[in-house]
């Protein structure tokens, strides 16, 4: 067998390598975009989700003939010209000198550059359509979804409001008269402006199985996409270290039916209407005020139309 | 130098060493005394109180929490209940307070009737903005628990001035409250009024420091 071996030629055990290689990466390859790909995260709960799914089946998939050919190559070294143990050490010796292959050199330039090229393209391409929008990237994000400015004027578009506060997180529905709460309820179905801020520190909003992350920076509204598709729960953590009780920062969200994030909301409503006078009118970002909070709502009150405030009572039974 | 004494400075130098580590590990896996709850008529009952400033230990200007066992006051805020019951908490609230970073933890949430008993009044929401501010909150965020406490009025004529725990006779409200605890698990609790005086955005010191304005709810079966 070893004899067998020494008598090919260089050229011969290219061959083989490209021939094993060759082989094993279209096998590898129709496993891991078919088999493996549909479970790959962050799974296919969203839009912004099974977008990123693509993108990491894709580029799973064009990693594994580099992965393989590494591996072959090394694997056919280890099989074919290692020294066997019986060799006398007298007989052992170098190799032949390695010496430059023009034809080598341009194949592997060129193979590399159109590699890396494509995947920048790809990715490019990819984080323009809608479904790359899950990422936050500032107030007037580069990237929006189609017919967002004209969704946003008709308010297709459902706002939720994201607020960091160590260890914790809140949500605003803007649309529902400001109604500020604990949980994160979405329509399925429905395409959300996710507005991400902070009042202290930096935290990151995840949305984990959603596919839509966003840092939460204080004084910043930082502007994220997402679009659900099937009902319900949602992961969500904070992914930057954010003080002593960041581990805990995190809760569940729901997505639900239109018709049962509609009742959802009337029952918040309900819960928090006495508290609604206490809270700051929306806006964008809150920032610190002199004594320490972060609205007065005896010297600002709620912005006109409307009644003339009543005075805030003390407590409210 | 002699081989023995060689061999002695190696084994102090490598016993130094070893007491150096230990003590950073033991120091880093510290934790505060537990404190249980106590059985009455059946029932869980947890006393507290908040004070402006511990007034002893490594940190005396800290503001903090102490937990009430067996009659007496110790500084710590690790709580151990049972199971699938119910809790009663008494908080003493020494310190005054400031309006809160979000008002939203105005309301009242989480506990078994949606409210608190302040003074012996029931409560649902706190203006954060009244005078006396809100002194600290008790909130176990993964439970949705959330009580503000009012602190005391800024015009208080006989606030606690001693090293904890403070003495009834000084200013200070009650806030009484009951929550159902559900399977066991470790719960992280805290306050959310941003008193770490004197820390950037008022969360360090105290609020980040075990045993001060935050710990553990522990549920065992």
């Amino acid at each position: 067998m070893a004899a067998k071996t020494d008598e090919r030629t260089d050229k011969q055990h290219l061959q083989r390598i490209g021939v094993i290689w060759l082989v094993s990466s279209l096998v590898a390859m129709a496993l891991v975009y078919f088999w493996w790909g549909p479970h790959l995260p962050p799974g296919t709960d969203s839009v912004e989700a099974k977008g990123q799914q693509f993108d990491n089946r894709i580029l799973a998939t064009v990693a594994v003939p580099v992965f393989l050919f590494v591996w072959v190559y090394l694997g056919y070294v280890l099989l074919n010209w290692r020294v066997k143990s019986d060799t006398p050490v007298a007989e052992l010796e170098d190799g032949p000198a390695v010496k430059g292959h023009r034809g080598f050199q341009a194949t592997w330039m060129i193979v590399t550059s159109v590699t890396v090229f494509a995947l920048f393209v790809f990715g490019t391409a990819e984080l323009v359509q809608n479904a790359g929008a899950g990422t936050g990237s500032g107030q007037a994000p580069i990237w929006t979804p189609v017919g967002y400015k004209q969704n946003l004027a008709k308010t297709k578009l459902l706002v939720v409001q994201v607020i960091g506060q160590q260890w914790r997180w809140t949500f605003r529905y803007p649309q529902f008269g400001g109604l500020e709460t604990s949980q994160l309820y979405m329509p399925s179905g429905q395409e959300v402006q996710f507005a991400v801020t902070s009042l202290d520190v930096i935290h990151s909003f995840w949305a984990v199985n959603l596919g839509i992350k966003a840092d939460a920076n204080p004084g910043v509204n930082n502007i994220a996409f997402g679009q659900a598709t099937k009902n319900g729960l949602i992961n969500i953590r904070c992914v930057e270290l954010c003080g002593i009780w960041h581990g805990s920062m995190y809760t569940t969200g729901h997505v639900v039916s239109l018709a049962d994030f509609h009742t959802w909301v009337t029952a918040q409503q309900a819960t928090h209407s006495q508290l609604i006078p206490y809270l700051p009118p929306y806006a964008n970002i809150y920032l610190p005020q002199a004594d320490g909070g972060y609205y007065d709502p005896n010297t600002n009150p709620l912005p006109p139309p409307g009644p003339t405030p009543k005075p805030i009572p003390s407590v409210i039974p | 130098m002699s081989k023995s004494t060689k061999l002695t400075a190696v084994i102090v130098a490598l016993a130094v060493a070893i007491a150096a580590i230990a003590s950073v590990w033991l120091f880093l896996i510290a934790y505060p005394q537990t404190a249980q709850a106590a059985s009455a008529n059946g029932a869980q009952q947890i006393t507290m109180q908040t004070v402006g400033a511990l007034g002893y230990g490594q940190h005396p200007t800290y503001v903090s929490y102490l937990v009430e066992q067996n009659g007496k006051w110790i500084h710590s805020t690790m709580l151990q209940v049972k199971a699938n019951s119910d809790v009663h908490f008494t908080i003493y609230q020494y310190d005054s307070g400031s309006p809160l970073r979000n008002p939203f933890m105005d309301q009242v949430s989480g506990t078994t009737d949606g409210k608190e008993v302040l003074n012996g009044q029931p409560v649902r929401i706190v203006n954060d903005y009244a005078d006396g501010g809100v002194g600290h909150t008790f909130a176990i965020p993964s439970l949705d628990v959330s009580v503000p406490m009012p602190g005391i009025s800024s015009t208080a004529k006989n606030p606690c001035s001693t090293p904890a725990p403070c003495a009834p006779s000084f200013d200070h409200n009650t806030v009484e409250f009951t929550i159902h605890v559900g399977a066991p698990g470790t719960y992280p609790w805290q306050c959310f009024v941003p008193c770490g005086l004197g820390y950037l955005i008022g969360n360090g010191g105290p609020m980040s420091t075990l045993g001060y304005m935050g710990g553990f709810l522990k549920v065992v079966a």
